[in-house]
């Protein structure tokens, strides 16, 4: 029996399980159209390998790894790929990422399986086939999970049953119905890792699961442990601070202790991607709330939510929303379209009856019950006075971004604050600040640069003059020629210059096309390193060429810098969850409450 | 609700407040046991005067009668005022006080949540400064007034014929004793089982549902136990201490504990959440802070009853005090747990 260990807080919402954990996982039907994000981890987006209008067989890579955090993306049906582009996407910001419709065509084509004898193949190649398998942490952090896999000589193995999120059950059914499985994957990673311990923690609201996990892992030196439910003990920090009693350092990762942690529904598509050869394709999903169905699904990545969630329900009510994730820490899909992703670990359709609005917030009166329930032993109620005085230095130094936004605080709140929308909406200041300092860091640099540069050209042409000098006074002094401009030097300094110049712009401009030519296949857009140099170029000429008189050299334009395209779009998903915290608080304080109805 | 968690306690502020309104309803109890209806004359003057100059405020501000007049915390403070203003004191005093209490110390700071100083304390220190007589004067009950005579001496300050206003002017317990031990004469004991103004047992029978009162906060997790009971050890160690060394010139421990607002300031004044300290250790320092500052305002200073002026002193030191005790938060404690 293995000593258990308390973590500070924590909160027991009403659970909602009994719904959704009685009737076994049922296989999804096929959807008409799947949306596959091809960003289907932490990290870089898949590149696509199939083209618009090629038919594939179920289980076919249809983007490739690109990098090191990455992993590939496959087809769940055969089908035709009928678009690479655009779609909405399954986050708060309801923001369009690069997706692969794919529709489906009814064959029974399938890729052959290609399991994999990890025992006997070099680590690396483990690895390797697991990005290429697709498989990342299906708690919802969707982290590639051979990026977790790497190093050996682990302490401690702590597989994540806990499920502590209301109204989610998918954790639990496949425990249930799939114990075998997963502790065939916790046996895989266990032994990639050389783990000394394994430790299964589940919450003891799940007794059927603790059961069938025990069962299961009998004689294989798992143990098997019952926690008590208290939510957030899925959290990881949490979880590991339960069953093993370390609290991992804040900055760290667990693994710097020789503790790694995985959801158990990872570990039986580890065990699927490497016995069976199967890439992860379809992942089990708990549809309820306020469906006439609910229960759980294996349903395919790329499902179209919407209609994910009319199979439990035909014609159920969109109008209040549908939640993806639990309602603790999940958040309102913006848009049903949005193909079902690897984090998808539960659908909640939103009702008033469900989910009554809350009543209007009232001053915080510093009562502390928030600081009493946070697992991150933060004071919450002194963050979120910062937030909302706008002292966000501050509320960092008092470690906001130790927040695991679990909403323990804001559950209860006597004065219904929705805090965590302070949270966030502080973080997402801190972030912004963070990058226009480090856009003005780039700015002056520049600008220090460029006044250097100014200087040097100066002085140059100083000495080029002063050199130029003494031949050009004889000359004056015997000529009286009217033909003659009155200094033939610096003209042809200037023509020099604007040579000089003309040639680093053409230089400049014929890089790109001539790199294009020279590669086999043609990148969508050219690197922003080289695009940036080939700008500092003809920036540096054209500054030479300006030194020479103005109306020697035509104004030469200065080609924009062009933002990485990541760049670009991590800020616009950060603006856009800005904006979106800020305004669910300023609603919330701006307007009055009207009637405290409970 | 638009963003994560979508669920949420059914608490409110009202609950909080109306559960420690709750809580004082023994003590209420036991003074109208012993003492009559005076007590309720005064709380409900309070709480009337209160939920008045409350609505007034808010309609001043700008903001809406609704959630925040029913939000409890206008009725918690007069009932406050209620009980540590004096029982028999005139009328107006109750009114005076919820004044400076409900407009000066909680909307001019900006209502609830915002005010720096306890409302009911800033009543009580008022009425002490400004009516030294008067608050001294209704102090005392006595007992043999029927409930229509106490009436008569609030409203109309009149006293049934066959008794002297010399009967009133006896000194609680607390000044009997200020006045026995400034004197160096020997202590009347009798005070204890005395009580209140020759009410037997009233003093014990008072703290004790207070204490009970508390012990409903306690249960409802309304308040935590590190005020109270840092208040109450660190009175009765320093107590102790002064009166093993000079008993002629220090009070007892027990009568410390027994007598005045003690065990009211430690329950139910010393735990109000907007004015004192938030961090667990914070809450520890202000207790005792409280306890330090009554023992010496008691044995030393002028004033009758030190426990509004020592929380109005804490009150103050409350952030300085919550910056310095900040808890270590998960992951960044010094010494790593197992």
């Amino acid at each position: 029996m293995t000593s258990l260990f308390r973590f500070h807080g924590g909160v027991h919402p009403p659970e909602h399980k009994a719904e959704s954990n009685a009737t076994p996982i049922r296989p999804a039907p096929v959807p008409p159209l799947l949306h596959i994000a091809l960003g289907q981890s932490v990290g870089n987006a898949a590149q696509p390998c199939v083209s618009v209008g090629d038919t594939v067989p179920a289980g076919a890579c249809l983007g490739r790894a690109e990098g090191r955090i990455s992993v590939a993306v496959h087809a769940p049906v055969a089908g035709v790929v009928r678009a690479i582009a655009p779609h909405p996407f399954a986050h708060p910001s309801g923001l369009s990422v690069p997706t692969l419709t794919l529709e489906p065509n009814g064959s029974t084509a399938t890729v052959d399986p290609q399991p994999l004898a990890w025992q006997s193949a070099d680590p690396r190649s483990v690895l390797a086939h697991l990005r290429d398998q697709g498989v990342v942490g299906l708690g919802g952090a969707v982290f590639p999970t051979h990026l977790k896999l790497g190093g050996t000589g682990l302490d401690t193995l702590v597989v994540n049953g806990a499920e502590c999120e209301p109204y989610l059950t998918c954790d639990d059914r496949l425990m249930r119905e799939r114990a075998q499985d997963i502790v065939t994957g916790i046996l895989i990673a266990a032994g990639l890792t050389h783990a000394r311990r394994i430790l299964v923690g589940i919450e003891d609201n799940k007794p059927e699961a603790l059961a069938a996990m025990q069962h299961a892992a009998s004689g294989s030196g798992i143990d098997v442990v019952a926690i008590p439910t208290l939510y957030p003990s899925g959290g990881a920090k949490q979880l590991i601070r339960i069953l093993t009693g370390i609290e991992v350092p804040a900055g760290t990762r667990s693994s710097d202790l020789g503790v790694q942690c995985f959801n158990v529904a990872t570990l039986y598509t580890l065990a699927q991607a490497l016995h069976q050869g199967l890439p992860v394709t379809r992942r089990i999903v708990t549809l309820t709330g306020a469906v006439a169905e609910p229960g759980n699904v294996e349903a395919l990545i790329g499902s179209p939510i919407g209609w994910l969630l009319n199979t439990a329900h035909a014609g159920y009510c969109t109008e209040y929303g549908v939640i993806v994730g639990g309602p603790m820490m999940g958040f309102t899909l913006p848009d049903l379209n949005a193909g079902l992703t690897k984090a998808c670990n539960g659908l909640i359709a939103k009702s008033p009856t469900l989910f009554p609005p809350r009543p209007p917030a009232l001053p915080c009166i510093r009562c502390g019950d928030c600081a009493r329930v946070c697992p991150a032993e933060l004071q919450p109620m002194d963050l979120f006075w910062l937030a909302k005085a706008r002292q966000f230095d501050r509320a960092q130094a008092q470690h906001l971004f130790d927040c695991i936004e679990c909403g323990a605080c804001s559950y209860v709140c006597p004065s219904q604050i929705p805090l965590v929308d302070y949270y966030r909406f502080a973080k997402g200041e801190l972030w912004a600040a963070d990058r226009d300092k480090k856009a003005a860091d780039r700015a002056r640099q520049r600008h220090l640069f460029r006044e250097h540069r100014q200087a040097r050209d100066k002085a140059e042409k100083a000495a080029r003059f002063a050199a130029a000098r003494p031949a050009a006074v004889p000359l004056a002094s015997a000529g009286g020629s009217a033909e003659q401009p009155p200094t033939p030097t610096s003209s042809d300094a200037a023509k020099q210059a604007a040579i000089a110049a003309a040639m680093a712009r053409a230089a400049a401009k014929t890089t790109p096309p001539s790199a294009a030519s020279a590669a086999v296949e043609p990148p969508p857009i050219p690197s922003p390193d080289e695009a940036k140099r080939a700008a500092i170029a003809a920036a540096m000429a054209r500054a030479a060429a300006k030194t020479a008189p103005p109306s020697a050299v035509p104004a030469a334009v200065e080609p924009p810098p062009i933002p990485s395209p990541d760049e670009a779009k991590r800020a616009a998903i950060a603006a856009a969850m800005a904006r979106a915290a800020a305004k669910t608080a300023a609603a919330a304080v701006a307007s009055p409450p009207e009637s405290p109805t409970p | 609700m638009k963003s994560a968690p979508y669920l949420a306690q059914s608490n409110s502020v009202r609950r909080v407040m109306l559960t420690v309104v709750a809580a004082l309803l023994p003590a209420l109890t036991v003074a109208t046991w012993f003492f009559g209806i005076a007590v309720w004359v005064q709380v409900g003057q309070a709480v009337l005067a209160c939920l008045l100059f409350e609505a007034a405020m808010l309609r001043l501000r700008g903001l809406p009668l609704a959630p925040f007049l029913t939000d409890g915390s206008a009725v918690l403070t007069g009932m406050l005022i209620g009980v540590c203003f004096p029982p028999l004191g005139a009328w107006w005093l109750v009114w005076v006080g919820s004044f400076f209490a409900i407009v000066v110390a909680k909307q001019l700071y900006g209502g609830l949540g915002h005010n720096v100083f306890n409302p009911a304390m800033v009543a009580f220190a008022v009425g002490i400064v400004s009516f030294p007589a008067q608050m001294a004067g209704g102090a005392t009950v006595y007992a043999p007034l029927s409930n229509l005579e106490q009436l008569a001496l609030i409203f109309s300050h009149t006293l049934p014929a066959d008794l002297g206003w010399d009967a009133l002017s006896s000194a609680t317990p607390l000044n009997a004793v200020k006045v026995a031990l400034s004197a160096e004469v020997p202590l009347p004991l009798a005070l204890f089982s005395a009580g209140v103004s020759g009410v037997p047992n009233s003093l014990v029978g008072l703290a004790v549902a207070y204490l009970l009162g508390g012990g409903v906060l306690l249960w409802r997790r309304v308040v935590t136990w590190h005020g109270p009971v840092a208040l109450i050890l660190t009175l009765s160690t320093l107590a102790s201490v002064g009166w093993l060394l000079s008993p002629a010139r220090f009070a007892p421990p027990l009568f410390h504990l027994l007598t005045g607002s003690v065990m009211l300031g430690a329950w139910f004044i010393a735990t109000d959440p907007v004015t004192g300290c938030t961090t667990p250790r914070g809450k520890l320092w202000f207790g005792a802070g409280v306890g330090v500052l009554i023992w010496a305002i008691r044995s030393f200073g002028s004033l009758p009853d030190g426990v509004a002026f020592a929380v109005l002193t804490l009150n103050m030191m409350a952030p300085l005090i919550d910056r310095h005790t900040q808890p270590p938060v998960f992951g960044r404690k010094k010494k790593a747990s197992p």
